[in-house]
């Protein structure tokens, strides 16, 4: 009478990184005109990241609306709290509140820029703190059009890079760079980015199946700055073209300067997540 | 709904004054509160009559295990946790219990950080999943499901203190939880029936002896490790053979005094995690009632094959393998088993799960096999479907009594 089985409720498992760092703000006007495009390409990046560098922590809530290709809803509701690391990966923290069968389930990730990403889930049904495996990439996040590794930082040791054109976006001038995955277990052979050569925001992503076939594409709105320097995305979209299922992931009550520190990010403090 | 709710907070909201002396609301830290549960429709159909006449072949009940939580602005909070069950075949099986009813501070001591948890809580440790051997502070609610997995609240003083070397944790246990089990009318029962009302203890404090226990743990890129030591009043009872007054022969639980050092660790890499559990055990009865130093162990591993074949569905592969020193002498199943499963998700909109699994013995023919099916249907309701089977077990098998016990059985999940 003895054996035992596993989680009472339906949990998530083996999800990278949720937070999106492309939102990033800038001090530097447009980028010189480089001869090699891989070079010109990873610059973007380099710079990009550095202009996001420096907001410390935040906390914000998320909702997504998934849709099917009838039209039909579903929500998802969490929050999210992250820390700043200098040098490394950040630390991030997911906590679940709808659907109501994973309310209390909790994500914690140490995200790192060269080896892999620790992760730990905390299933409050049996009270249960789980190390998972961070090797899911190409999965999808809560049953949405996101895979983890869309949600996932972008680090950018992760990719290579190529630039590609420059074109207008709506009223502003974007860049048009290419990044390709290194890690094989990525879903994907390759991604198109556009940014706004002002302030390096990333508009729109095309995403590209490990078949060459134009798989999703990811539209950004409803930029706001905080703190005078960072912009951070609203609204963003993602729709696969291959099923019609669209997703839409909006955040709120963004907030920076939470002095949060590396105690707001254990596996201790996972099992005080409500 | 309403004035429950109402009332809800008031008797919350006094337990807080009381705790804290500061009404919320009447200072400038502001309380969060929280009210959240499940409530499930349940039957259980069981396709074999059951060996002993009183036993019926479907059940059917209600289960309610809603969640009060005040927080205030400092993170200070109080959770309550009431479980009730109602079940139409045994009456012993309805039940009621208090999984959680506990006060939580902490703060930050140096670059560190303290927590104490101060009531009754719910404690899990351990990585493997076929069985929770580690697993020791809170007993196991037998009745409510065979898997072990269910507990009963225990009454506790927990402090954790956490930094960069690690995480100790001290348990003080100061009252006993007998473990329930089925009574006459119930399935999965012994040929016997068990009398929890009255069962004996070594420590001449009976329930009241003082346990205590404590545990580190640690991670270390990907290797997660535990270390823990539990001395104290057994939460596994030695059932022993007795007649009551009418003469009727029943068992009465035992409840020696044990020390039980336990290792759980888990590694880390890439799809692969490689789980450990070791236990090594003094003064505990096994199944001739004799006391018998032991030690057990369940090892196994879990990987994962994410997207297969270009789809969004997940494919795990679990398999463990359970040890126990005592051999035959074992006051469970699992002295020489594997368990080989197989987890599906496909990562649809309804988080839909499938787990299908199998344990069988290595040195019998014995076999137990599990299916549990998971879905959402709507954003609050979801459905269960389990079933356990034991299509052989060899009558030299502590599985034999329950035989006839495999069952079906459908859960209707309301959650708030």
């Amino acid at each position: 009478m003895n054996h035992s089985f596993f989680h009472r409720r339906p949990y998530l498992y083996c999800m990278s990184c949720l937070a999106v760092w492309a939102f990033l703000s800038a001090r530097t006007p447009a980028l010189s005109q480089e001869a090699d495009p891989e070079a010109q390409g990873l610059k973007i990046a380099l710079d990009a990241r550095e202009r996001g560098e420096g907001f410390g922590d935040f906390t914000a809530s998320q909702t997504m609306v998934l849709r099917n290709r009838g039209g039909q809803e579903s929500r998802r509701q969490l929050r999210l709290q992250v820390l700043e690391v200098p040098g490394d990966g950040d630390k991030n923290l997911f906590v679940f509140d709808e659907p109501r069968d994973v309310k209390g389930t909790a994500l914690l990730i140490h995200a790192h820029r060269e080896e892999e990403d620790e992760q730990w889930l905390y299933l409050p049904a049996l009270r249960r703190v789980k190390r998972i495996s961070s090797s899911n990439r190409s999965g999808s996040f809560m049953g949405s059009e996101f895979a983890y590794e869309d949600m996932g930082t972008p680090e950018v040791e992760k990719f290579t890079y190529r630039y590609l054109r420059e074109e207008p976006c709506g009223d502003l001038t974007c860049t048009v760079s290419e990044r390709i995955p290194v890690d094989r277990r990525s879903g994907y052979s390759r991604q198109e980015v556009w940014q706004d050569q002002q302030e390096l925001r990333v508009w729109k992503v095309h995403y590209y199946d490990r078949k060459k076939a134009h798989l999703k594409t990811l539209t950004v709105a409803d930029y706001r700055q905080y703190l005078d320097r960072f912009w951070y995305a609203s609204t963003m979209t993602m729709v696969n073209h291959i099923t019609g299922k669209s997703t839409t992931l909006t955040w709120t009550e963004l907030q920076f300067q939470n002095n949060l520190d590396d105690n707001d990010f254990t596996r201790t403090g996972l099992r005080r997540i409500r | 709904m309403r004035w429950g709710a109402a009332l809800v907070h008031i008797v919350l909201v006094s337990i807080w004054v009381a705790l804290f002396g500061v009404a919320p609301g009447s200072s400038a830290p502001p309380i969060d509160y929280d009210f959240s549960g499940r409530l499930s429709l349940e039957g259980r159909w069981h396709p074999q009559s059951g060996a002993f006449p009183e036993q019926s072949r479907h059940a059917s009940g209600v289960l309610a295990e809603p969640e009060f939580h005040l927080e205030d602005a400092r993170g200070r909070s109080f959770s309550l946790t009431p479980f009730f069950r109602y079940d139409s075949a045994d009456p012993l099986r309805t039940h009621a219990d208090l999984r959680e009813a506990y006060l939580l501070v902490f703060g930050q001591t140096g670059s560190g950080e303290w927590e104490l948890r101060l009531g009754v809580d719910r404690v899990f440790w351990g990585v493997a999943e076929s069985r929770h051997l580690v697993d020791i502070v809170n007993q196991t609610d037998l009745i409510e499901h065979p898997d072990e997995e269910e507990k009963l609240g225990q009454p506790m003083a927990h402090l954790t203190w956490s930094a960069d070397w690690g995480v100790v944790e001290v348990f003080g246990l100061p009252y006993h939880r007998g473990r329930t089990f089925p009574g006459p009318g119930g399935r999965l029962r012994y040929s016997l029936v068990v009398d929890d009302d009255n069962p004996l203890y070594e420590s001449r404090a009976n329930q009241w002896h003082f346990d205590v226990a404590a545990r580190y743990s640690h991670s270390l890129g990907p290797l997660d490790i535990g270390a823990s030591v539990f001395d104290g009043t057994s939460r596994e009872p030695h059932l022993q053979p007795e007649l009551n007054s009418g003469g009727v022969p029943f068992l009465r639980p035992y409840y020696g005094q044990i020390r039980q050092l336990g290792l759980d660790a888990q590694l880390t890499l890439d799809a692969w995690l490689l789980k450990l559990e070791a236990i090594q055990r003094s003064g505990a009865r096994n199944i001739r009632g004799v006391e018998q130093n032991y030690g057990a162990l369940v090892s196994g591993f879990e990987y994962t094959f994410y997207s297969v074949w270009g789809s969004a569905h997940d494919l795990s592969l679990l398999g463990e393998w359970n040890y126990d020193g005592r051999g035959g002498n074992a006051t469970n199943a699992f002295d020489n088993d594997v368990f080989v499963a197989t987890r599906w998700a496909p990562n649809d909109v309804q988080g839909t799960e499938l787990l299908a699994g199998i344990m069988f013995d290595a040195t019998r023919s014995s076999q137990v096999v599990s299916l549990e099916f998971n879905r959402r249907i709507t954003d609050r309701w979801s459905l269960s479907v389990e079933s356990i089977a034991f299509p052989r077990v060899e009558e030299s098998d502590i599985l034999h009594e329950t035989r006839r016990d495999s069952f079906f059985s459908f859960s209707l999940i309301y959650n708030f």
